[in-house]
């Protein structure tokens, strides 16, 4: 079980249409990578973050699967192109089931 | 590196990624917040150093890029714990500090910049965690997070940050005068095997090289801080406690008598330069 855990996104507020931006996402998660063993020799179960999405306007940006050397708080940044206003979801998938979801609106003139 | 390499770095740097700092030499945190990484020494400092410089000047441009927006620093996230912290009650008496303090950017500015500080009713020298833990004991009915214990430390971090730009002021005299002498005489009494003061690194071998690292001038108006070392944010005492450590000596105990002084010395020497924390450093 991942406590506390945080997205946060970065989009630009506004752009032209056809511009690239840059888009930054963290999630503050301990990524635990299910290798480890505590103090009394027994395997730490595996916890991370496995899926991250990104759509724009119901429209699929990027799809990403997160695997157990990615370290905590994983740190994701890439660039898209807008081709009209609109909102960005983002939607990252814990291990345990857990959902956490984040949208940012853009205008583009 | 000299300065005059950086500086080239720094230039070369920019023109890849334009949106970044244009230039390496001014700390701007997020594009707004000025700090101050350089200024005169205080009077007290009878002139030891002749310029008394910020630890974010002595790291490599890409660790200082980091703390220039609160999205790089790796910090911002413990602090941001904090902050929820402060709007969560708890305790017996079910209160939060924000029922008590209000708006933690409004009550909290200046606190960064002035603590260690003396506590009237007190009778005593307390550090910001000592008053937190205070505060949640007496005030709130709750459990003591514990010095430099990681809640504790993302409390002191929410509360440094909106202090951010402040400068550093902290009182010396009065009450707090024979701490501070206390402190002082700490800073120049030589520790360990290794025979080593804080001053022998942070004053008069600051800029140099221990080992493969960059001597600072030991300045805390960064703490706590987000050390890339061990990935968490680091406490003032527990940075001493590796500072003595590292002499080869015995070193004094987290929250100390002896710590505190040592703090309220150090954070004097800074007097001039801006809080920065939770600043990021190796």
């Amino acid at each position: 079980m991942a406590d506390n855990v945080t997205p946060r996104v970065r989009v630009p507020r506004d752009a032209a249409a056809g511009d690239t931006i840059t888009i930054k996402t963290l999630i503050s998660h301990p990524m635990e990578s299910g290798q480890r063993k505590d103090s009394d020799g027994n395997t730490i179960p595996r916890s991370i973050i496995n899926r991250f999405t990104c759509d724009f306007n119901g429209e699929s940006v990027m799809e990403m699967i997160l695997e157990p050397a990615i370290s905590t708080n994983p740190f994701i940044e890439f660039q898209a192109v807008v081709p009209e206003s609109g909102t960005f979801a983002f939607t990252w998938y814990d291990d345990d089931g857990s959902v956490y979801e984040e949208s940012k609106d853009i205008a583009v003139s | 590196m000299t300065m005059s390499t950086l500086k080239t770095a720094a230039c070369g740097l920019a023109l890849l990624a334009a949106p970044l700092a244009a230039n390496a030499e001014d700390l701007v945190v997020n594009g707004e917040i000025e700090m101050i990484t350089e200024t005169e020494p205080a009077a007290h400092l009878d002139g030891a150093v002749p310029t008394v410089r910020s630890g974010w000047t002595f790291r490599a441009s890409e660790t200082q890029q980091l703390q220039m927006d609160d999205f790089e620093n790796p910090a911002m996230i413990d602090a941001d714990n904090g902050m929820s912290a402060w709007n969560t009650a708890e305790g017996a008496e079910g209160k939060s500090c924000a029922d008590c303090h209000g708006a933690m950017e409004d009550s909290m500015e200046m606190v960064r910049a002035t603590y260690p500080k003396w506590n009237e009713e007190a009778g005593e020298v307390r550090n910001i965690q000592m008053q937190v833990d205070d505060c949640r004991v007496n005030q709130m009915g709750a459990e003591p997070y514990g010095l430099d214990s990681r809640p504790m430390l993302a409390m002191e971090a929410a509360i440094s940050s909106v202090g951010r730009g402040q400068v550093v002021d902290v009182a010396i005299d009065g009450p707090a005068a024979e701490t501070w002498e206390m402190g002082k005489e700490l800073y120049y009494t030589r520790f360990g095997q290794l025979d080593l003061s804080c001053a022998s690194c942070h004053e008069l071998n600051y800029d140099n090289y221990i080992r493969a690292d960059h001597l600072s001038q030991g300045q805390i108006n960064g703490f706590p801080t987000y050390r890339l070392k061990n990935a968490r944010l680091n406490g003032t005492h527990s940075r001493f406690r590796g500072c003595i450590r590292d002499t080869r000596a015995e070193t004094f105990a987290v929250g100390s008598e002896e710590f505190l002084a040592l703090e309220l010395y150090v954070a004097s020497r800074g007097n001039g330069l801006t809080v920065e924390g939770p600043a990021v450093r190796n």
